[in-house]
């Protein structure tokens, strides 16, 4: 409690004096339930309401409608492609934050100020105790090796955590490279894109493939038992293995958030923003949805410290988000889904 | 030209104007999200069309017409057959049955596939017998089909939607006047040949309503299509709009599907335009229904209540299970409550107005006798049906956000007052999408409802001195009632399951049942949705209930 209050004095400084009666709307990609224990800590730090509304897709498009009169004060999603997106649509403003720029390492925020990173997420491989239990080390470009042929399972390629990987891949080796890796990749895999990360836990389980590619944290909340026994026993089919590029490391998608154009309490979205770096906070974010902090030094949960110590890739994301139509495009060229 | 006609001679005068204005106003309204998807298609989407046309679009349409074709195969096959034992048979539980078949009415076709997934994966419970039955130890050496196929996600949609299919030919055998089912039998024609010879037949425009209705359904559906890894053309429009950012190319390509549907609907249409069936004001004497013996009883009463357990009982056993695990461990979710008053509100708010103004869009067509104006007003107010949820919603964003904004403007010009977003901030967004998307129901049965009505009793009634409004309060209405009735009930189950556009144009702070559902299971935890999924389909029962008796009475 006292970190909680002692924020709560620093924040209040910080806002000139007074928090009461003050209102912060928050439109977000990221679902409620993972939203709602950081709310509830502003809240408490802070005082300030945060009135917030869960979108899928459209977000963008529902904020440019809106135009002057939006309400959105903060827009937050999961994908930084979206994010990037948003500032591409001019509907994001500049921040010039010394506290966001210490806490969030340049690779995960925009130069300009425009957006910030969050928290991170890893593209892991789920791999079989039972059949691959000794494998330690992957890489990305071994996923297309024919030794893996009719053993892997993934979601549809069209799917944001997809596309942002095989973006990264056009941008670290080229188009056609890239290409060739995807369509290894197709041939290796067990059945049809389809379900989400977690299926591919459970396929393992079944034994209708031995690798699987995942999100880290979905293990931390299968693991977790938040989601139901089934899924522990899902997770527990699996050991989880970081992979790398040949010549880098892990490719990691960030959930982040941005100040809108027309924010109207634009001051009280800096300080939200702010407070999503603060030690607590990005404690949440690893307690809640097991994710790793964006801030160097902020603790990982124990069951992601297990996967061992992740090394990020560092290909700007920025750079990254240039070749995500390419690579929508390039997993209809090779029929990815079909 | 009307005021001339105001003495009192046989042919009423013609009312025109007025209701010609409603009706228009009211087709507007429908078409607002139309032109906003025009004005996003207008801006141009670069060269998106040579990648559509070489990677996308062929399989899309390939996989949409063999969906749409296995759903149509699935719903009629069952909707058809249910009606016609239930109609036309007497076998233990058929009272039961006539109502139980509705049952699946309840099921969002997206919670269905996630339940069935569950149910149906090799380590899930079914597998799981079949191989302790037969003695098999690992899940790989059992062949099952898969239900994440076209195979599997048509079948899914047709057990989920046939009971529009059901709804509308039962009625019509129903009121099937009995002669010409006796004379049938009368000249030897048995059961089946009966049913084949000329109840089928007679019945072809209420089977071709149900299954446009169900396939416009299964045309729009992107939960169920999206996860079990089908990518119809709703599919594609999704991730050309999500993945290349490009609403604009999204736009195109919804407005040509839009463009295709809207065709068929015109053929289907003029196909049967001789096929006009006249039938009395008062209830015809129903065909007496036939006892079979034992044997024909028991493939009645299976016949019943396999499309009951597959396409309601076992997904909702499923959710019914999986929310009793989370309650008991974790207790009621602390928004339940508020999440029912939504949904309920929203969609109650939404079933009011929109069988008003469907009863008014077809109720003017009758008005000016058929004027072609009102004709194509009635159309165009029932365009929303053939559009996804989220295409729809999309296109309204633009239209609503700028009377908005508008209305800001001028507040603020003239009073200095800022009224922000008066209908999206409200949720008035929500409840117009609604409307939109689902007016086509009740104008199609306040329409089917009028045209049953000979208009000599109109002649005669106003002939007995009724004036317009006396015919419409004591002819119309209580003769189409019934029909408006059950529509309405629809229209609210509907709205109740209705996702992506509660999930884009619902206010700040707010959830329903259906977003709930959805926010859980976007990131995996599905089971702690059951509890709202569940919420969903109790919610949906009372009203499918209500639709059963209704038409009940009506036979």
């Amino acid at each position: 409690m006292s970190t909680v209050r002692f924020i709560a004095c620093v924040a209040a400084l910080v806002a000139g004096g007074s928090a009461s009666a003050a209102e912060l709307n928050l439109y977000t990609t990221r679902e409620p339930g993972l939203m709602q224990p950081l709310l509830d800590a502003y809240t408490t730090a802070t005082g300030t309401k945060v009135n917030a509304i869960f979108i899928k897709d459209g977000l963008a498009e529902r904020v440019a409608a809106e135009g002057a009169n939006a309400p959105a004060d903060v827009l937050m999603t999961v994908d930084f492609g979206r994010l990037i997106d948003l500032s591409d649509k001019g509907l994001t403003q500049k921040v010039a934050s010394k506290t966001l720029e210490a806490a969030v390492p340049a690779q995960f925020r925009d130069p300009d100020g425009q957006w910030f990173g969050l928290s991170a997420r890893a593209r892991v491989a789920y791999v079989s105790k039972e059949r691959l239990g000794d494998l330690k080390a992957l890489t990305y470009e071994e996923l297309a090796d024919p030794k893996y042929k009719g053993k892997v399972c993934i979601r549809s390629g069209q799917h944001p955590y997809n596309t942002s990987l095989i973006a990264a891949v056009i941008t670290r080796d080229g188009p056609e490279a890239a290409k060739t890796w995807l369509t290894g990749l197709k041939a290796n895999l067990a059945q049809k894109p389809a379900g989400g990360d977690r299926d591919g836990a459970r396929d393992i389980l079944a034994g209708v493939c031995d690798v699987a590619i995942g999100n880290s944290y979905y293990v931390g909340l299968m693991l977790s038992g938040k989601g139901g026994a089934e899924q522990k026993k899902w997770a527990e089919a699996v050991n989880v293995v970081l992979p790398t590029f040949a010549k880098g490391g892990t490719h990691v998608n960030v959930s982040g958030a941005a100040v809108a154009k027309n924010a109207p309490n634009r001051d009280e979205a800096v300080r939200f923003l702010e407070f999503l770096v603060s030690d607590e906070a990005q404690g949440v974010f690893a307690q809640a949805n097991y994710e790793y902090p964006i801030k160097a030094g902020a603790p990982v949960d124990p069951i992601l410290a297990d996967f061992g110590a992740l090394k990020a890739d560092s290909t700007p994301l920025v750079e990254i988000a240039k070749n995500r139509k390419a690579a929508s495009a390039l997993v209809d060229q090779v029929g990815f889904d079909n | 030209m009307t005021r001339e006609a105001a003495v009192p001679v046989a042919p009423p005068p013609r009312p025109g104007r007025g209701w010609l204005a409603a009706s228009l106003a009211v087709a507007l309204l429908a078409l607002a999200p139309v032109a906003g998807l025009v004005g996003l298609a207008s801006r141009g989407s670069g060269d998106l069309w040579p990648h559509l046309a070489a990677y996308v679009l062929p399989r899309a349409l390939l996989d949409t017409v063999l969906l749409l074709m296995g759903v149509g195969v699935v719903a009629s096959a069952i909707g058809v057959g249910a009606a016609w034992l239930v109609t036309a048979y007497r076998f233990p539980g058929r009272g039961l049955f006539d109502w139980l078949l509705l049952l699946p009415l309840a099921m969002p076709t997206y919670i269905a596939a996630y339940a069935y997934l569950d149910l149906l994966h090799p380590i899930g419970p079914v597998q799981a017998t079949l191989r302790g039955l037969f003695g098999i130890a690992r899940p790989q050496d059992l062949w099952f089909p898969d239900i994440r196929s076209l195979g599997g996600c048509a079948a899914l949609l047709g057990l989920v939607l046939y009971p529009y299919v059901y709804l509308t030919t039962r009625a019509l055998f129903l009121t099937q006047s009995a002669n010409m089912l006796e004379a049938a039998r009368t000249l030897g024609a048995g059961g089946v040949r009966a049913f084949g010879t000329v109840a089928l037949p007679l019945a072809r425009p209420a089977i071709a309503v149900g299954v446009s209705l169900a396939l416009m359904e299964a045309l729009n559906d992107i939960g169920a299509a999206e996860f079990l890894g089908v990518r119809t053309l709703t599919v594609s429009i999704y991730s050309t709009w999500v993945n290349r950012s490009s609403v604009e190319g999204a736009a195109q390509i919804a407005l040509a599907m839009l463009a295709i549907v809207l065709a068929l609907v015109f053929v289907e249409r003029f196909a049967r335009r001789r096929h006009g069936i006249a039938a009395a004001a008062n209830a015809p004497r129903r065909a007496s229904a036939r006892t079979p013996g034992g044997f024909g009883q028991t493939l009645c009463v299976l016949a019943c209540a396999l499309p009951i357990l597959l396409g309601f009982g076992a997904p909702a056993a499923y959710l019914a299970v999986a929310a009793l695990e989370r309650v008991a461990e974790f207790g009621l979710p602390p928004q339940l409550g508020r999440e029912i008053w939504n949904s309920t509100a929203f969609a109650g708010a939404a079933t009011l107005l929109a069988v008003t103004l469907g009863f008014l869009v077809a109720y003017a067509a009758r008005m000016t006798r058929e004027a072609p104006m009102a004709r194509v007003a009635l159309r165009a107010a029932s365009v929303g049906y053939a559009m996804p949820g989220a295409v729809l919603a999309v296109g309204l964003l633009t239209p609503l956000a700028a009377f908005d904004n508008a209305v800001d403007g001028v507040m603020r010009q003239a009073f200095g007052v800022s009224t922000g977003l008066l209908l999206s901030g409200a949720g008035a967004a929500l409840v117009y999408a609604y409307v939109v998307r689902f007016l086509a129901i009740p104008i199609g049965a306040a329409e089917a409802g009028l045209a049953r009505i000979p208009l000599t009793l109109d002649h005669a009634a106003r002939s007995l001195g009724a004036g317009p409004s006396g015919l419409a309060r004591s002819v119309h209405l209580p003769l189409a009632a019934p029909a408006v009735g059950a529509a309405a009930l629809l229209v609210f189950v509907d709205a109740m399951k209705e996702l992506p556009a509660t999930l884009l144009l619902r206010p700040l702070n707010v959830e329903t049942l259906a977003t709930h559902v959805y926010g859980e299971a976007a990131r995996g935890t599905y089971e702690s949705g059951a509890v709202a999924a569940l919420a969903i389909v109790l919610c949906g029962l009372p009203p499918v209930a209500l639709i059963a008796r209704a038409s009940l009475r009506r036979g």
